[in-house]
């Protein structure tokens, strides 16, 4: 997911506050095939994907667009109403309570000598790095790839030497998107989830993305490893209650020591 | 004692070294310009003098006392007042808002900082544009907009980026004038020019950089007829224009 | 505009004679917000630093009242400045914090978010304080507890806080500290190239918008006799402090007022047509929608486009 979010604030320096809640929206959507269609989530991340692009590509032709020479506070304000809006239309048409998708898999469980390992978390897992690692080939081999790059370092440049930037950005916040959906669908067999849990979703994705340093790949992904091992550190040795403390408090440290992150350049 | 004293000044980005090893001394009413190619380090050198970069090593003295450490504010608040090469007018205010924002810092109440703000407009020929949002000004009325709110913080000294560069040839001379003027009012200016006519009219001391290093130092004349600055920067038809 | 504004606060001041209770309540909401939307104005309209994390203000300020009051007995009329008080000091070391290290933008905001959300944690696993269930005020009608039978005195002290809360606003805008502000929202380092000590301003803004936030935390306990962790400290009420300036005109005197004029009743609207059916969170929708169509077509908010509509009327 963060990986999503590296894209999208990397090619257009605009920070995305609806993440966790277009994530929540690849859940739901992964529930509802699930449950009406009878496909596996496993199975379905690749719709859920291509919705969740439509809707990212969407977003930002129709209104990011229309703003994006604004000052950044426009954009934040205009992120935050598309994220009131994302969550309380999940909360009105799915309700409050926690959901849970079946998968398959779901109830599979290898055991390897004294460990044993639940297979729907290990397929979450590799079908994870498997995108990161598509991802980073996309941006580095393709053509479109290397446009978006471009289109990142330097938008004028590149408008200069004839690339349709507002395209470009429309294909990379929808790929920021979709990421985001399918991150949400193939987690949704391995957690409930209710629409709340958009926000905290999004304050992990700022983390790892902060830590990591927004805009780089390789960032985000080892930024999401350090942020689940402190937040699992945090679960055992603290009340479940307070869990949740660890992530934000985590963000402020954060935000406050390393605001390019490790691998990010610090931007003026 | 002069007015502003460089001594052994180094900055360093990464890879690139910035400014090596600069010094130079701006004297009470001087007039000096830095000049050298794109990427000298002459903007580097003016953030660190203005407090907006902490230098790696050397120091600045501004009559006497050491710089630093200081925020761009406080060193504003001993008299040096800098331009930017991309001007940075506050759009949505009006013009004589803006150079009030530089005139409260010695004249609290609204009411005289906004007299004296219009007094330096006058000064500065914007008067007639002060009601104006400063977004809505030209690219020469923003540079006068950009002098006028430096003015406005009553400097000793003066640091002026390229506050020429993009004018035409009548709205260069009207500049050139002005600043002279500005001078003769006992203000010191360091600045850095690529408008060499102006350059050659207004300094009295020219301090060439390349590469972050001080490579020559002297009056335009010797200046102009030095080989190693005709060979890193000025080139053959710059040369045959400065020599008066 | 003198007149205006003093013939606006004589309507205002007669108003409750002629309003049902309904009217009433819907009235003190309107004043309630727009106070607490000015409040917030003075860091994230003139200021210009966006802080959606407001809301811990109003908990801090709140559950400092109120403890004080179970514990010592203090009358929350004193525990409202303590209250305010506290809230300073916090809002001057998040302030502090994010503008010493450089926090800009998006990056504060975040910080703000995540210090809101602390504090929302944090009060919900603190037993003394009655944890996630919050803290009930018993209601004895008394007005030296701030309690009263009639709501008509809510009104009033809202619309005190109103006119407070503006009258500082507008001293600001006629001195240095807040024409200073003006400019840092536009061009920090330009600021600094001309003298303005811009972190010593911004941290006043957040000092001052904190402390007046701090105040409504008492008059939201004291009028609802409860407090829920959930209610005071978290994100929605963050949104409802900031969403009604930037309709109105964030950075503008009138700004917070007009906005609470315009969408205090709509939520109030929204929330009796869509509660009914259970379908909670209608309301944020409705924000949500309006925060991106004002950022599209009105950036500047309600107050110009007003502004200019009135002097076209009256030339």
């Amino acid at each position: 997911m963060a990986v999503g979010l590296t894209l999208i604030f990397g090619v257009m320096r605009v920070v995305n506050f609806a993440h966790g809640d277009m994530m929540v929206w690849g859940m739901y959507l992964a529930w509802l095939l699930a449950a009406r269609a009878g496909i596996d989530p496993y199975a379905s991340f690749a719709v859920c994907a291509t919705v969740l692009f439509a809707l990212g590509w969407g977003v930002q032709r129709g209104l990011v667009q229309r703003i994006v020479d604004a000052p950044h506070e426009m954009q934040i304000l205009l992120m935050l109403g598309v994220a009131l809006i994302l969550e309380n239309l999940a909360l009105l048409l799915f309700g409050p309570e926690p959901v849970r998708v079946r998968s398959a898999l779901g109830a599979l469980t290898w055991y390897l000598g004294p460990l044993y390992v639940d297979v729907a978390r290990l397929v979450t897992f590799v079908v994870a790095v498997a995108l990161t690692l598509a991802l980073a080939a996309f941006l580095r081999r393709t053509d479109l790839g290397r446009t978006i790059r471009a289109a990142a370092d330097n938008p004028y440049g590149a408008r200069v030497v004839g690339i349709d930037v507002p395209r470009v950005y429309a294909v990379a916040f929808g790929i920021g998107a979709a990421c985001v959906g399918a991150a949400g669908a193939l987690t949704a067999p391995v957690l409930p989830f209710q629409p709340a849990l958009g926000l905290s979703a999004s304050v992990v994705s700022f983390n790892i993305v902060i830590i990591g340093g927004m805009g780089s790949l390789l960032g985000a992904f080892v930024g999401g490893l350090l942020v689940s091992v402190a937040e699992s550190l945090g679960a055992v040795f603290l009340r479940p209650s307070l869990k949740e403390l660890v992530s934000f408090s985590l963000l402020i440290v954060i935000l406050l020591l390393r605001p390019a992150g490790l691998f990010g350049r610090r931007t003026p | 004692m002069s007015l502003l004293e460089v001594r052994g000044l180094s900055k360093r980005f990464g890879g690139v070294q910035a400014v090596a090893d600069l010094s130079f001394t701006v004297d009470e009413g001087d007039v000096v310009a830095l000049i050298g190619p794109n990427g000298a380090g002459k903007t580097t050198a003016f953030a660190c003098v203005a407090g907006f970069l902490a230098p790696d090593a050397g120091e600045v003295r501004f009559r006497g006392r050491a710089l630093r450490g200081l925020a761009p504010h406080a060193v504003n608040a001993l008299g040096i007042a800098r331009t930017f090469q991309i001007m940075r007018p506050f759009p949505r205010l009006s013009v004589v808002r803006n150079v009030m924002i530089a005139t409260l810092g010695r004249h609290p109440d609204p009411r005289e900082a906004e007299a004296r703000a219009r007094a330096v407009l006058d000064e500065v020929g914007l008067a007639a544009r002060a009601a104006v949002p400063a977004g809505a000004l030209t690219l020469a009325e923003r540079k006068r907009l950009e002098l006028a709110r430096a003015l406005g913080t009553e400097p000793a000294l003066l640091l002026l980026d390229e506050v020429m560069s993009g004018l035409t040839e009548t709205e260069t001379e009207r500049i050139v004038g002005l600043v002279g003027a500005i001078n003769r009012r006992g203000i010191a200016i360091l600045l850095i020019e690529h408008v060499m006519r102006a350059v050659m009219s207004l300094a009295r001391r020219i301090v060439v950089l390349d590469h972050g290093e001080r490579i020559a130092e002297g009056t335009p004349a010797e200046v102009a007829g030095d080989p190693r600055v005709i060979e890193a920067y000025l080139g053959e038809e710059h040369a045959g224009a400065a020599a008066p | 505009m003198t007149w205006l504004a003093l013939g606006g606060l004589a309507v205002l001041a007669v108003l409750p004679a002629v309003l049902g209770p309904y009217a009433l309540s819907v009235f003190i909401n309107i004043l309630f917000y727009a106070y607490l939307g000015q409040a917030w104005n003075i860091v994230g309209g003139y200021a210009g630093q966006l802080s959606v994390g407001h809301a811990a203000f109003v908990g801090i300020g709140g559950y400092t009242a109120a403890v004080l009051a179970a514990e010592t007995g203090l009358t929350p009329w004193v525990g409202m400045l303590a209250g305010g008080a506290l809230a300073a000091v916090l809002g001057g070391v998040i302030g502090y914090l994010g503008f010493r290290f450089g926090l800009r933008g998006f990056y504060f905001v975040l910080l703000t978010v995540a210090f809101a959300e602390v504090c929302r944690i944090v009060a919900s696993n603190w037993e003394r304080v009655g944890g996630a269930v919050g803290l009930y005020i018993t209601f004895t009608g008394d007005p030296r507890q701030m309690q009263f039978q009639d709501d008509r005195a809510w009104y009033y002290i809202a619309l005190a806080l109103t006119a407070l809360a503006t009258a500082i606003v507008w001293g600001m805008e006629r001195r240095r500290f807040g024409i200073y502000l003006t400019a840092i929202r536009e061009d920090e380092t330009a600021c600094e190239a001309l003298g303005v000590p811009t972190f010593r301003h911004k941290l006043g803004a957040m000092v001052l918008s904190s402390f007046l936030t701090g105040l409504a935390g008492t008059f939201y306990a004291y009028r609802y006799s409860s407090l829920q962790p959930g209610a005071v400290f978290g994100i929605p009420l963050s949104v409802e402090i900031v969403i009604r300036p930037i309709v109105g005109g964030a950075g503008t005197l009138l700004g917070p007022i007009v906005g609470s004029f315009i969408l205090t009743p709509l939520a109030e609207l929204s929330r009796a047509w869509f509660g009914q059916g259970g379908w909670h969170g209608a309301h944020l929708i409705v924000y949500g929608v309006l925060l991106v169509a004002v950022v599209l077509f009105l950036p500047q908010g309600a107050v110009p486009v007003l502004g200019r509509l009135v002097r076209r009327a009256a030339p």
